[in-house]
């Protein structure tokens, strides 16, 4: 399992992946549709500032960000958890251990050959916010764009790496969706995927600075409509790659860990 | 042939339950998750009642009157509706559905009670506990006329859910993967959170038009919510019991062409 086979072998990994899901895509589609929630709350947020902006947002701020929610949504999920639980209990797990690549690099291929189809529902959004927003909707400046690059990279990242760190917590616990459901909700409400977290009490704001949720979501949606200067920006991406090198180690011991207990059930 | 059904009905319910008391120990991660997932439902309105105290003519007390009614529906609908239509698409898919068509019973009788998951009421609960907390918020209890007619409208609500369920799986037999089409409709379900009236500002109201006549959300929650503050006008109670009963005939419908266009999966 040396760097070389690995890297010789991503390119196909990610060919597979993306026909995946280009046969998939009717199902994609339908996934997508169904994370309308953005939309529900783009709507009652609007209803809100109606009569007056709340904090700095009015109401066609509300429009950019939450648009802007459900593009990053599109290009930070990952849905890995759900995937190892089903293999670990199906016990089809074991095919992909007989491979000379960890299936972590496969997960991985899979979920990054999924981007170029997501990007065809997350640029018309993206489009559609220019249009109602104007030029507020998207980085104005150069660094601005390469900052939120960088931050849906490691939004991804972090969505990817906790979801094979829960996942991988099935081969102790039979079962993790429930541990991954735990997370979900937590991850609904501290995300800014509901509200901004700016309009939260400081107190809270300050504790949800320190989970890594926000840097799922909200840091990508705020560098997408500009809400920090670079300085400020900066130190946020650092805290986000932070949580994106803390969890790669704790996945990386779990899924040792977990794998030695593994033994395939069926199969 | 009413007793023979009830009977039926009886064998059914039995059966779930008995399946259900093997696995107590869900009864209490049934409960955590349905607590969870109403704290998210509710950290938004905390968020939203933080910064205005009335949001379309809805206080925080009788916004949380919704969302005590949308957990009881999602109650229902996750513990009595979802599972036995999961296994209508089941069948369908594996070609089972033929023995389901050979017994000398309502077909769709059959499905619809085939599964339920006890548990799952925790949800119905958690709604009730909310009902109680938010009369609390507003100083009174409710009116008798408005609670009789709100539980007029719960059975009214739980056949427009049940009906719209049937229209999702008839839609099973001519796409098969449906699944999916599960997901959608619970996303969709999520609008009824929030008072229909939230909606009016977008696209002049076509949004509330369509949760009022197309996709009857706003029967299911908001109208229920109305009762219990003893302002639902007569007119729309009447409205409410024609409309789902005429929903539930057009589903009923539906479903007997459907399964006249079914041709086993596996023969």
């Amino acid at each position: 399992m040396s760097v070389r086979n690995t890297l010789r072998a991503m390119p196909t990994l990610l060919r597979v992946g993306f026909a995946e899901a280009v046969a998939y895509r009717a199902e994609m589609l339908i996934w997508v549709l169904s994370t309308t929630m953005p939309l529900v709350n783009m709507v009652l947020w609007m209803a809100v500032a109606r009569g007056a902006p709340v904090g700095r947002f009015g109401q066609a701020d509300f429009v950019g960000y939450f648009l802007a929610t459900f593009a990053v949504r599109q290009l930070t999920s990952s849905w890995a958890a759900w995937l190892i639980n089903w293999e670990v209990r199906q016990g089809t797990l074991a095919m992909r251990l007989l491979r000379p690549i960890s299936p972590l690099w496969a997960y991985a291929a899979e979920n990054v050959a999924g981007f170029p189809m997501r990007l065809i529902v997350a640029v018309p959004v993206m489009v559609l916010s220019v249009v109602l927003v104007g030029d507020k909707a998207l980085p104005q400046q150069a660094w601005q764009w390469a900052f939120f690059v960088l931050a849906v990279l490691g939004g991804w990242a972090i969505s990817f790496l906790a979801n094979v760190t829960i996942g991988a917590l099935s081969f102790f616990l039979g079962s993790s969706q429930k541990v991954m459901e735990v997370w979900l909700v937590l991850y609904f409400v501290c995300s800014g995927y509901m509200y901004p977290v700016e309009l939260l009490p400081p107190t809270l704001r300050t504790v949800i600075d320190w989970l890594p949720f926000r840097y799922q979501i909200g840091l990508p949606v705020e560098l997408m409509t500009g809400a920090h200067g670079w300085r400020e920006a900066l130190w946020l991406l650092g805290a986000q790659w932070a949580w994106v090198a803390l969890l790669g180690v704790l996945m990386v011991v779990v899924w040792k860990q977990g794998v030695k207990r593994f033994a395939a059930f069926g199969g | 042939m009413v007793r023979r059904y009830l009977r039926l009905l009886g064998i059914q319910l039995k059966a779930s339950g008995l399946l259900a008391l093997q696995y107590r120990a869900d009864f209490f991660t049934e409960g955590l998750t349905s607590l969870f997932w109403t704290f998210t439902a509710l950290a938004p309105l905390f968020v939203v009642y933080g910064e205005r105290p009335v949001v379309e003519g809805w206080g925080f007390g009788e916004a949380l009157l919704v969302v005590g009614w949308f957990t009881l529906l999602q109650g229902i609908l996750e513990g009595a509706i979802n599972p036995s239509l999961t296994g209508v698409v089941e069948h369908i898919r594996k070609g089972t559905l033929d023995f389901v068509l050979l017994k000398p019973a309502d077909a769709q009788f059959l499905v619809s009670t085939q599964r339920f998951l006890p548990w799952r009421a925790f949800n119905v609960l958690t709604g009730l506990g909310l009902f109680v907390y938010a009369f609390a918020q507003l100083g009174r209890g409710p009116s008798l006329p408005g609670l009789l007619s709100s539980v007029l409208l719960l059975c009214t609500s739980t056949l427009l859910l049940y009906s719209l369920w049937i229209l999702t799986v008839s839609a099973a037999f001519f796409v098969v993967r449906v699944d999916n089409l599960t997901h959608l409709f619970t996303s969709i379900f999520d609008f009824a959170r929030w008072p229909s009236s939230v909606f009016q500002g977008v696209a002049k109201g076509a949004l509330t038009l369509v949760f009022t006549y197309v996709i009857p959300l706003a029967l299911m929650t908001t109208f229920p919510a109305e009762a219990m503050l003893g302002r639902l006008a007569p007119a729309s109670l009447v409205g409410a019991v024609v409309g789902s009963v005429a929903f539930a005939w057009v589903a009923r419908r539906v479903w007997l062409r459907s399964i006249g266009h079914y041709t086993s999966a596996s023969s």
